[in-house]
């Protein structure tokens, strides 16, 4: 099995508030949501999606509800707070500042 | 905000765990139905699904630790930790023992050199109190004189105030009788100086301790509460000393005490100058204490002190020759004697838990190789090298902190068997001996080393994890190497655990043949069947020398009568007690330039230089006749003889005082071998012995001479004395043996002796036993290597060698290792040491005889059993 890229440290978090931008998910819409959008190239370990949400649930950044569904199954939907939409804005800004540094910093590596 | 949350968290931690594992399965179900439905058989999917899931255990244990708070998991470990120690039973109790056993002795010393050095003296700033003294060629601290005192205060300008204490007694009378008591004659301003304010009634008031002023008294709190009850009203109330009336002024404050005289229950003025000695500036009986003045240091104030001595020097040339100045804080007269002893028993103290310490580090050693699959599997199960490294911090902390809750009982028990090593005479002359036990130092103290062994022990088996990778020890290929790494490891800690056991036996050894020898020095009598007695008598009926005279006969007599008794001897000053009471003498016909010859002068009846059996050398003794109808006659001892008579017959010859006054003239009837009059380890002086009945002083000491049992004879003494005049003060009645060895020399050397032979004692078995383990285990860990020798032809005899070469290399390292050591501790004590070098050869050599031999002896156990190895079995065990 050809081993796939890991995802960026810090960038767990990130990914999961903005899934939950569009709709209010379960722990697997979630991951299937992630690895769909970025065509099956980004993998987390998917149980490594429970600790974050523990870490967002307790900073407030989401919140979650036991729902079903339309499977007519018990699950629990995570939904993002106002809060997380703020955080989710300031990771974005830090993110693309961090991804245009580096761009940068590569681009004129290579003309130099 | 999230600290609330978690503690909301806190109390629905069941709830919180089944909702994940609901939710976990619910992900892992879904997977697995979206696999199928893409064609996936169920157990691949199901497979397939875990696997891109990842540990779900370890993620679990994520998710916790994300709202648990960080100290949970180390209770887990902790609890984790006691089970691992109640499962074994006998490594526990082995462990705690050893560690409590090292931390007791520790704490206990490190309590009394707490109390004794950094603890400060029960006064106001005790650091800026100086004791200030005399000094001449012969003493290098020797007492003022009231003249000198006097000159002193007024011209220094270093102390803000100079007091002066001089020890005296008094005979007390009592409803049940006459008590002689110390007592001590201080300057008005002693107690200012100290910054002590009695605690009831008033300080001396400036100018009371003038000659002719008012007799007054200050009492010690344990003289109030004892002899008169307590009693508030005790201010103005009379005491009544050698039938003279003292009022009482004030009672000390009960922390109060002052070690150089700190038998002293009642504090007088100076007042009169005592027995004409005390108008002459030649007489010296005090001792200063200062305080320095703001910005004065002591280097200061001794320069001051010697220049005033200086100028005093030139101006009373008879009297002042050769006297300079001492100057030096207050605290090192009280504690500096002890210091060397203390810093030593701390040192040995500290080796004995090094010790401890490795041993239960190595014990830990054994036990982590036989935890090896139990952390193996922890790590394959997810746990990070972090908390591994933990559990093993925690359980070496939490031995450690068991360990020294045992040790704190241990250190208790150990100070209260210290405490009574000393008599009661001598311990009110260390008072800091009351502030000895188990405080807030103490405690942190304990709590210290606690922490340092924790982690020592924690080190060993984590240093010896991280060497190796954690997988091999799934399987069981990675045994031998590790095995070998082990017995590595372990083989050092044993190396230690000798080489100190080496230097604490060797210390042991130089202590107790320097305690040996300081009580079989020469003292020049015969010390056994020899009973001693003081005897102070009241000055109303005695007053003239002829009545004085009279009453030694009458009780050389009376005591004479007691069955049992052979002779009985009365002096001023019994022997081996201090080169005091000393007396500048000058011989006639000899040039003199004013030097001082300083010699030990004793006044003693005819009956006691026979009752100590002295050897007379030369001339005569005293008879009955050498009495104050004669002129004055010496005897001298051979010291004097050949100081001051070189190559010259000295019977016949005369010697007075500095100026040869006719009527200090005495003449030398006879010569006696050395006795000695100073302490053990002090070296013997000149003396010389003039006739009591010629001189008689007030305050005797009696020796008797007894056919048996000294010790039976003793409370007689007191009834006999009694029946001769129920008003003499007798006390201090002591054999000469009791009173050799509980002088303040022997008395630490003794202390020493007993502690570091005791800790020495267990740093052999803790050594001896720890290298069996080495070797036992290095066994156990060879079987199958020794069998296939054996299968292949090797005899019995090469086995021997094969296991008993590796203990001698081990043995001789430390040994070599352990004597070097030995020598340097030798040096770093040898201001305790008497009559012994730090390389003295026969110590060393018995000291690495007897660890060798017992270490072999240990090792040759398992060698035993390595030889009777059957190679079928071994081979076949595999």
């Amino acid at each position: 099995m050809a081993k796939k890229p890991d995802l960026l440290p810090g960038t767990l978090d990130m990914l999961i508030l903005k899934t939950l931008a569009r709709a209010p998910l379960h722990g697997y819409g979630i991951a299937l949501s992630i690895k769909r959008l970025s065509d099956d190239v980004l993998t987390v370990e998917e149980g490594s999606l429970y600790p974050a949400l523990q870490r967002l649930l307790l900073a407030g950044w989401v919140k979650a509800e036991w729902k079903m569904t339309e499977t007519n199954r018990r699950a629990r939907f995570y939904t993002l707070t106002a809060a997380g939409r703020k955080q989710l804005g300031v990771e974005l800004t830090q993110f693309d500042q961090m991804i245009t540094a580096i761009g940068r910093v590569l681009r004129d590596a290579q003309e130099a | 905000m999230e600290f609330l949350k978690k503690l909301g968290m806190l109390f629905g931690r069941k709830r919180f765990g089944s909702e994940l594992d609901e939710e976990m399965s619910f992900h892992r179900e879904q997977a697995e139905k979206d696999l199928i439905a893409n064609g996936m058989s169920p157990q691949e999917a199901r497979f397939a699904a875990s696997r891109e899931f990842g540990n779900a255990t370890r993620l679990k244990e994520q998710s916790h630790e994300v709202v648990g708070f960080g100290f949970e998991t180390v209770l887990q470990d902790l609890k984790f930790a006691l089970r691992q120690l109640r499962k074994n039973p006998g490594f526990t109790a082995t462990a705690v023992l050893i560690l409590a056993l090292g931390m007791g002795a520790s704490v206990a010393i490190f309590a009394f050199v707490d109390a004794a050095l950094i603890k400060p003296l029960p006064y106001a700033a005790p650091d800026r109190l100086m004791d200030v003294a005399e000094n001449s060629s012969a003493h290098p601290r020797s007492d003022l004189s009231r003249a000198d005192y006097e000159d002193w205060t007024r011209l220094n300008h270093s102390f803000s105030s100079l007091a002066a204490y001089a020890g005296t007694g008094y005979l007390l009378r009592t409803p049940s009788g006459i008590v002689p008591v110390p007592a001590a004659r201080v300057s008005d301003g002693f107690f200012r100086t100290l910054g002590v304010k009695p605690m009831l009634g008033r300080d001396f008031l400036p100018g009371e301790d003038r000659p002719g002023g008012q007799k007054i008294l200050i009492m010690n709190y344990g003289t109030w509460l004892t002899r008169y009850g307590g009693r508030q009203d005790i201010v103005g109330q009379v005491v009544r000393l050698n039938d003279e009336s003292y009022t009482i002024v004030g009672v000390l404050p009960r922390e109060f005490s002052f070690a150089p005289r700190g038998l002293a229950e009642f504090w007088v003025p100076l007042l009169d100058k005592i027995g004409g000695c005390e108008d002459r500036r030649s007489c010296h009986n005090f001792y200063a204490v200062g305080r320095l003045r703001d910005g004065v240091s002591p280097q200061a104030a001794l320069e001051e002190m010697k220049a005033i001595a200086a100028q005093l020097e030139v101006q009373y040339p008879g009297s002042n020759k050769g006297q300079g100045a001492s100057v030096q804080p207050f605290s090192e007269l009280v504690v500096g004697q002890m210091r060397p002893i203390l810093l030593t028993l701390l040192g040995g103290a500290g080796l004995l838990l090094l010790i401890a310490c490795v041993n239960v580090a190595s014990l830990s050693l054994v036990r982590s190789e036989a935890r090896r699959r139990e952390i193996a599997v922890r790590g394959a199960l997810g746990a990070t090298p972090v908390r591994l490294v933990r559990q093993f911090l925690i359980e070496g902390l939490l031995l450690a902190v068991v360990g020294c809750l045992g040790g704190v009982l241990v250190a208790g028990w150990l100070m209260v068997l210290m405490k009574g090593l000393i008599p009661n005479a001598i311990a009110n002359g260390v008072p800091f001996l009351a502030l000895v036990g188990l405080d807030a130092h103490t405690s942190m103290f304990a709590g210290g080393i606690a922490l340092l062994a924790g982690l020592l022990m924690a080190t060993t088996p984590i240093l010896r994890l991280s060497f190796q990778d954690i997988r091999s020890g799934l399987g069981d290929g990675g045994r031998t190497a590790g095995g070998r790494l082990w017995r590595r490891m372990g083989a050092n800690l044993v190396v230690v655990e000798l080489a100190v056991a080496v230097v604490l036996l060797a210390g042991a050894g130089l202590l107790g043949q320097s305690f040996y020898r300081l009580l079989h020095v020469e003292n020049g009598f015969d010390t056994t069947h020899l009973a001693t007695i003081q005897v102070a008598t009241p000055n109303a009926a005695y007053a003239k020398p002829e009545q004085k005279v009279a009453l030694f006969r009458e009780i050389t007599r009376r005591l004479s009568s007691i069955p049992g008794v052979q002779s009985v001897g009365i002096t001023s000053d019994l022997p081996v007690q201090c080169n005091c009471d000393t007396d500048w003498i000058r011989i006639e016909g000899k040039p003199f330039h004013g030097e001082h010859n300083e010699v030990d002068q004793r006044d003693v009846t005819p009956g006691y230089l026979p009752t100590l059996k002295a050897k007379l050398m030369r001339g005569r003794l005293f008879t009955e006749d050498d009495d104050a109808s004669q002129s004055l006659k010496i005897v001298i001892n051979e010291a004097l003889a050949q100081k001051y008579f070189p190559g010259e017959d000295p019977i016949g010859q005369k010697v007075g005082n500095g100026g040869l006054e006719p009527k200090s003239m005495r003449e030398i009837i006879g010569v006696i071998g050395n006795v000695r009059e100073g302490g053990l380890d002090d070296e013997v002086w000149p003396s010389e012995y003039q006739a009591m009945y010629q001189s008689p002083d007030s305050f005797i000491s009696i020796a008797v001479r007894t056919a048996q049992d000294e010790k039976a004879v003793l409370p007689e003494l007191v009834k006999a004395l009694h029946e001769v005049d129920p008003n003499l003060g007798a006390f201090g009645e002591i054999t000469m043996t009791d009173q050799i060895g509980s002088t303040q020399s022997a008395l630490l050397h003794r202390f020493a002796t007993y502690l570091v032979g005791g800790f020495a004692a267990m740093a052999l078995v803790l050594g001896v036993v720890g290298l069996y383990g080495v070797i036992a285990y290095s066994v156990s860990q060879r079987t199958r290597e020794i069998g296939v020798r054996m299968a292949l032809g090797a005899q019995k005899s090469s086995v021997y060698k094969l296991v008993l070469g590796e203990a001698s290399k081990l043995i001789g390292i430390g040994v070599m290792v352990g004597l070097a050591g030995a020598v340097g501790a030798g040096m770093l004590m040898r201001s305790i040491l008497f009559g012994v070098q730090a390389w003295d050869a026969g110590t060393l050599i018995a000291v690495a005889v007897a660890l060798g031999g017992s270490a072999m002896l240990a090792s040759y156990f398992p060698a035993r059993r390595a030889a009777s190895v059957n190679p079928t079995e071994a081979l076949r065990a595999e």
